[in-house]
Parts: structure tokens; sequence; C-alpha cells
């Protein structure tokens, strides 16, 4: 079975990922009982979903705004990095953990690759699928390549001028 | 200047580390090639023609003296002796070798510096005036925004993968000198009807394939908003800029096909979830950065000193340099100096490190060792007494830095082109060498410099526009035609508030004919000049008419005929 990041552990991945190319009427996808579909699969609710545990994933160009009405109920959102050069799903993350206040599984598929986890997981990824021909051993460590940051986000939503101040005023009261 | 605490060094050493792994895990051959370029990229590493080129960040263009001979050690040591300061006032090394980068960022990391974010589709290296907090015309210091910008967009998370680089410039004078209307963002400090000080913010500027200056996209902005604004108009951006076409990636692209006002709508209905929110800077913060940015304790002095005075009356080259190389101060007695990175012979914004240990120790002797980089690639001592310019110019003479050609024909400025960038379609170094021996030569003494006054000549290699061609008075593009090196000139780009984009004369030229073609246009300037007017002046009064008729009415006939 594939391996998955979620909140901080390497674990078995028990979500099957449907492609839209698997949107044929009546098909019955696949076997499994938690499935990760593709926003349009999603949007049609074929009858196929039924009895299913159902994620939707996401791609750069749709918009976080489609899921508004779900939010409260989705099990699991995916964001999709066809490259790991698109950096559109750093965005749509943040939206969907901030405006959207979405409070599930939040997972990145596609070409997750170890030296961007760090900021995948700051935008609110707390599910990182790390390719599968790359070592997720190894990529898990590089959640700590930093100690600090600077600016906010969804992890560590202060920036670090507000915490500064914080400590200071705590230092000084007695 | 600001000083790292044990945070700032932190990140900054943890970088190091990092990009340590990154480098051992591609030579071992665990991280693909295009998987690291990006990540490189993202850290100032270029693979050039000869070598791989490093690009350092220098933060709003201000160093310490003691960075700067970190600079001339890491010239020394990793590299063939000298360093090229760029049009965006960071600084590179041509010739390192990959493997020893991640100890040069080491070494770096001692000095508080660093090569975060000098290149790839990041958000870059923030730049602004050179001479903030000491020129006379400043409604603000725009350094501690700068350095609070520099703090926001380093490992920005959500910013990391733009469609394309992203540049920020902040000035804080009447007169620009940061360059605001050609960059992604430029934020311009005004005065506003209360006597409060806001930033103008400007939107998609910028040079390379389509110039475009940048539009207002808030008039008022206070400065407690910033970060949340560009967090709001990044965030836009960053979702809707085109990834098809790197062509059509950059924000200005966005903007264009957009239109501005529906850009600012989607800018605005972004920030108003952001407005008031964490990212906003407390005054506390203010406080805690501009008091990095104080002035030094200056001498009560008269505003002209007799002295300098009766030194420039008597010693004519002096007072030359001093005409050009001397910028007004805001404290009585004292004067900002450049010193000129355009000697003839050498390649435009070039230092050694024998130099650039010199210039260090100028700066501790004679201006609170400090240093700034210019986006004119010449340094500045920002803090001289007035009685200490001539010793100033003297040393600097010893130095080669002493050409006082500021602004002039002379003080040209190139990208390393075609003799380095892998990128050029052409040559630059050689083409300004010719135009600055053509001047020496040819047109004479250093009067016929002088009369001809300020004019700003920019080569570009190639379309990237790292010369900032665009913006010169005289702008020279490389081209490339069947596999030739050919190059377009430009004449009326300006720079500044009133800053203008040039126009192409005509069809482009060889290089041996360049020196020719800028005799001519300033040879038209020279003869059809009104008064004090400058050649940018006579530019816009007439057209380029009168120009392309003395350039190409006595054309050579093997000179190319077609337009590139």
């Amino acid at each position: 079975m594939s391996k998955v990041i979620l909140d901080n552990v390497i674990v078995d991945d028990d979500w099957a990922r449907v492609t839209t190319a698997d949107n044929d009427p009546g098909h019955s996808f696949t076997s499994a009982t938690k499935i990760i579909v593709p926003l349009k699969i999603w949007q049609a609710r074929p009858a196929s979903l039924e009895g299913k545990a159902v994620g939707v994933w996401l791609d750069g160009a749709d918009d976080p705004a489609s899921l508004e009405a779900d939010i409260k109920t989705l099990p699991l959102i995916a964001v999709n990095f066809p490259t790991f050069k698109d950096g559109r799903g750093y965005s749509t993350a943040y939206l969907l953990r901030t405006r959207y206040g979405y409070t599930g599984e939040l997972r990145a598929i596609g070409d997750i690759q170890r030296d961007q986890l760090f900021y995948l997981h700051r935008v609110g990824f707390n599910a990182l699928a790390v390719r599968e021909d790359k070592d997720i051993e190894a990529a898990l460590k590089s959640l700590n390549d930093f100690s600090n940051v600077y600016q906010a986000s969804v992890v560590q939503s202060s920036p670090l001028f507000r915490r500064r101040e914080a400590e200071l005023s705590a230092a000084s009261t007695p | 200047m600001y000083r790292y605490d044990q945070i700032d060094q932190q990140i900054v050493n943890e970088r190091v580390t990092q990009f340590r792994d990154q480098t051992e895990r591609f030579l071992r051959g665990e991280l693909g090639e295009e998987e690291f370029r990006v990540l490189r990229l993202q850290n100032g590493l270029y693979v050039q023609k000869h070598a791989p080129m490093l690009r350092v960040a220098i933060p709003y263009g201000h160093l310490s003296s003691t960075q700067v001979r970190m600079l001339a050690h890491i010239a020394r040591t990793y590299d063939r002796g000298y360093g090229h300061f760029t049009t965006r006032q960071n600084i590179q090394y041509n010739w390192p070798e990959l493997a020893r980068v991640p100890d040069i960022l080491a070494d770096l990391a001692t000095v508080e510096m660093h090569a975060i974010q000098t290149s790839g589709n990041c958000i870059r290296n923030t730049t602004s005036d050179q001479f903030a907090g000491v020129a006379h015309d400043e409604v603000i210091d725009p350094r501690p925004y700068a350095e609070l910008i520099r703090q926001w967009s380093t490992f920005h998370p959500e910013f990391a993968y733009l469609p394309r680089k992203f540049k920020i410039a902040v000035s804080g004078s009447l007169e620009d000198r940061a360059g605001t209307l050609f960059h992604d963002i430029g934020a311009q400090a005004v005065l506003n009807g209360a006597g409060k000080v806001v930033f103008r913010v400007l939107v998609g500027g910028g040079l390379g394939r389509t110039p475009i200056l940048g539009h207002v996209i808030h008039d008022e902005l206070p400065p407690e908003h910033l970060l949340t604004y560009f967090d709001a108009v990044l965030r836009v951006y960053n979702r809707f800029g085109r990834r098809d076409n790197i062509y059509k990636a950059r924000i200005k692209i966005l903007v264009k096909e957009l239109g501005v006002e529906k850009f600012r709508a989607e800018v605005d209905a972004e920030w108003a979830h952001l407005k008031d929110g964490p990212s906003t800077i407390t005054q506390a913060e203010i406080d805690r950065v501009s008091a990095f940015f104080v002035d030094p304790t200056y001498e009560t002095l008269p505003v002209v000193s007799a002295a300098f005075e009766r030194e420039q009356a008597e010693q004519k080259g002096f007072a030359n340099w001093v005409k050009r190389n001397v910028f007004r101060h805001k404290q009585p007695g004292y004067a900002a100096v450049t010193l000129s990175l355009k000697k003839t012979g050498i390649a435009p914004g070039d230092a050694t490190d024998k130099q650039l240990d010199a210039v260090a120790d100028l700066a501790d002797e004679y201006s609170f060792g400090e240093i700034r980089v210019s986006h004119e690639q010449n340094l500045i001592l920002a803090d001289v007494k007035q009685a200490d310019l001539r010793a100033v110019w003297l040393r600097a003479k010893s130095i080669g830095f002493a050409t006082p050609n500021i602004g002039l024909l002379t003080d040209i400025i190139a990208c390393p082109g075609g003799d380095f960038c892998s990128l050029a379609n052409a040559k630059s170094i050689p083409v300004a060498e010719a135009i600055q021996r053509r001047v020496e030569d040819k047109l004479g003494d250093l009067d016929y410099l002088h009369d001809v006054g300020d004019l700003q000549l920019n080569i570009s290699g190639c379309m990237n526009a790292c010369g900032h061609h665009h913006v010169g008075h005289i702008g020279i593009l490389g081209v490339d035609k069947h596999g030739e090196e050919f190059y377009q000139v430009s004449i009326g780009g300006s720079q500044g508030l009133g800053a203008s984009l040039g126009k192409v004369i005509g069809p482009s030229f060889a290089q041996e004919d360049m020196a020719d073609v800028v005799e001519k246009l300033v040879g038209t300037y020279v003869d059809l000049r009104i008064e004090d007017e400058r050649f940018i002046d006579t530019v816009k009064r007439l057209g380029i008419e009168p120009f392309k008729t003395r350039v190409y009415g006595q054309k050579k006939e093997s000179a190319e005929v077609d337009n590139v």
C-alpha cells in the first residue's frame, strides 16, 4: 500500500484516486470504499459515488469557492500539483483553510517532493502524498528545515514581529 | 543599518544547511537536473557559459564595511578576484565552483548576508534609492519599509512558485531614484493632504520583452497596510497570472489583460479579508526596524566649508569630480559620494577584491562604515564631510573609482551580456568599451563630456533587459540575426517619476558601427539643443526624426536594412 504523510507521521494511504478518464457513465470507478474524485465528477454526483467515502481533488485552475457548500462535510480535499513549479495550489490551500474554514484532511497530490514540503505544510496541507519514486522517510525530515518564519500563513498565523512583541511584553510583566 | 537578531541569523544559517543538502543530493544524483535548477535559482545560482554564476543579495543596496570585505574575500577565495554589481543592487560572481557554493553561503551568513530569492519565479530582492536616509529631497526614509518587505518576502510559503519573477522597489523621495515605475510593484512614499506619509502603489510595470510603465492601483496606502496589501496583490497574481507562456507570465500581462480597474477590484476584494489582520504592521515593529536606520552622529558644520570651496577653485579635476560625483546631502556640511565603477576598459559594475577592500577602508575612515550600491552599478559613500571630500577623491583615484562621469555618457549601465550570460543574444561589455573609448579618443577631452551633460546610456544583451535599455536616454539592445550579433538602438527613454520608454530609431547595427551611431546621436543633440536642454529634453521636443536622419542618412551601404 502506498504511503502518505499525515499530520507529520507516515501512514498507509487507504484512499484511492480516481482520474477524469474514469468518468464513464455508469462506471463504478473502483472497488475501493474511500475515493478521491476530480471536481468535475463530484459536481456531477453520479450514483456510483453512493455508499463510498468521497474526497474531492481540485486542479490549479479550479476555484476553491466551488466547494464552499460542502466544506463542512467533505472528509478530504486534495489539491493537485501537475508540476511542483505550478504554485497555484498554495493559494488554493490557503483559501480553503482561511476563507472557507475547511478543517478536514487537506492533501497535496501530484508532483510532491521533499523540497516543497515545508511550504506546503505552512499553507495548510496536513497530508502530503510524496511522489512514489521519492523517499518519503527522507522527505519527512524537511518539515523541520526552518525553526522559525517571518510571515503569517495557515500554520503560524501570526507574523514574527507580533510574536517578538508578545514575548517582550510577557517578559516585562512581573 | 539593519542588524540580524538571533532569529534572523538562525533562518539564514538554516538556509545554508538546507542548500548544502540540496547541492549534495544533486551531486549524488538523487535530485534531478530540472528539480535542482528551480531550487538553485531560488538561491541565486545560475549555470552560465563558463561556470555557475552566483548572485548574492544586497537588500536595498546597503552594505557595511565588514560585508564589503567579505565580498572581497569571496572574490579572492572562490572566484577570479572580482565581482559584478548588478542593476538590481546585487553582486554576481561569475566563476564559482558548484560544490563550493554552500561554503560561500556559509561565509556570507557570518556577516548577515545570503543569496535567498535572488533569482527564480519568486519575490526577488527588494530595491530602493541609493541615497535613502541622506537625500535632500526625502519624504520618508524607505529603508525600514524595504527591510519589512524583505522579511515578509523571505521564504513566503505561498509565493515561492509564482508564474514568473516578481520585483519590488520602494522610494521615499520626491525624485524617484528606485525605478518604481518599472517594477512589478513600485511603492512611492508621499505626503497626503493631511500631511501623513502614505504609499502610492504601482503595479505591473516592467521592462523585458514587453516594456510597460506601472499603473497606480492605490493612491494613499497607509504604511501599516503594506504587507496585507502586497499579500492581496500576490495572491491575485499567483492564482490568475498566466502559466502557459513564459513570455506572458509577468504580472504586467495579467494587469493588461484584465485592465487596471478589474485588477484593482480583484485586489480590493482579496484585501478586504486581510486588511487589519495579523499581518498589519504594528507601530512597535515600525519603530523597532526604524531604530536601525537613525542618522549617524553628524557633526554640526556650516552648509558650505570654505576650504572645500577653495579646493574646487584650485583644482579643476577635483571640481569636475565634485560636479558629477557628489550628491547634495540633507545634513549641512556633508555630501554623498558616488564612486564610479565605469572607468573605460573595465566592464561596467565590476570591482576587484583589492578595490572592495579599499572601499571598505574608505567607508570606515570617512563614512561611518557604510557603503551603498546604486542600480546604476556604482558604489556610494553616503555620509562624507565636505572637508574630507578631497582626501576621498584622491583615495578613490588611486583605486580607479574616481572617474568624474556620474550621469554622463560614459556612466554606462550594462548587463554582463554575451561574454558571460547564456541568455544573451549579443555582447554588452565590448560595446560599452567602444563607446567609452570613442568619447575619450575622438571626442577629445573631459570638457566635451561635461558639455554634453546628463545622458544615460543603457545596454542590454537581450530582451530580458537587465541593462534597462528601454529607460536609457540612449538604449542599446543586443539582438540575434541569423546567428550574428546586432544592436537595436532606441532613444527617449528615461527613469524617475516622468519615466518614459525609448523609441527604436530603425534597423539594427553591427557591433563595429555602434560608436559611430552614438557619436551621431550625440552630435545631433549638440547641434539642435536649446540653451540648457539635456539630451532627453531635445529628443522629447523634436522626436526621433532628426536623430534618425543623421544616423541613417550617412549609414554605410553594408549595414543591415531590415528591422528587427
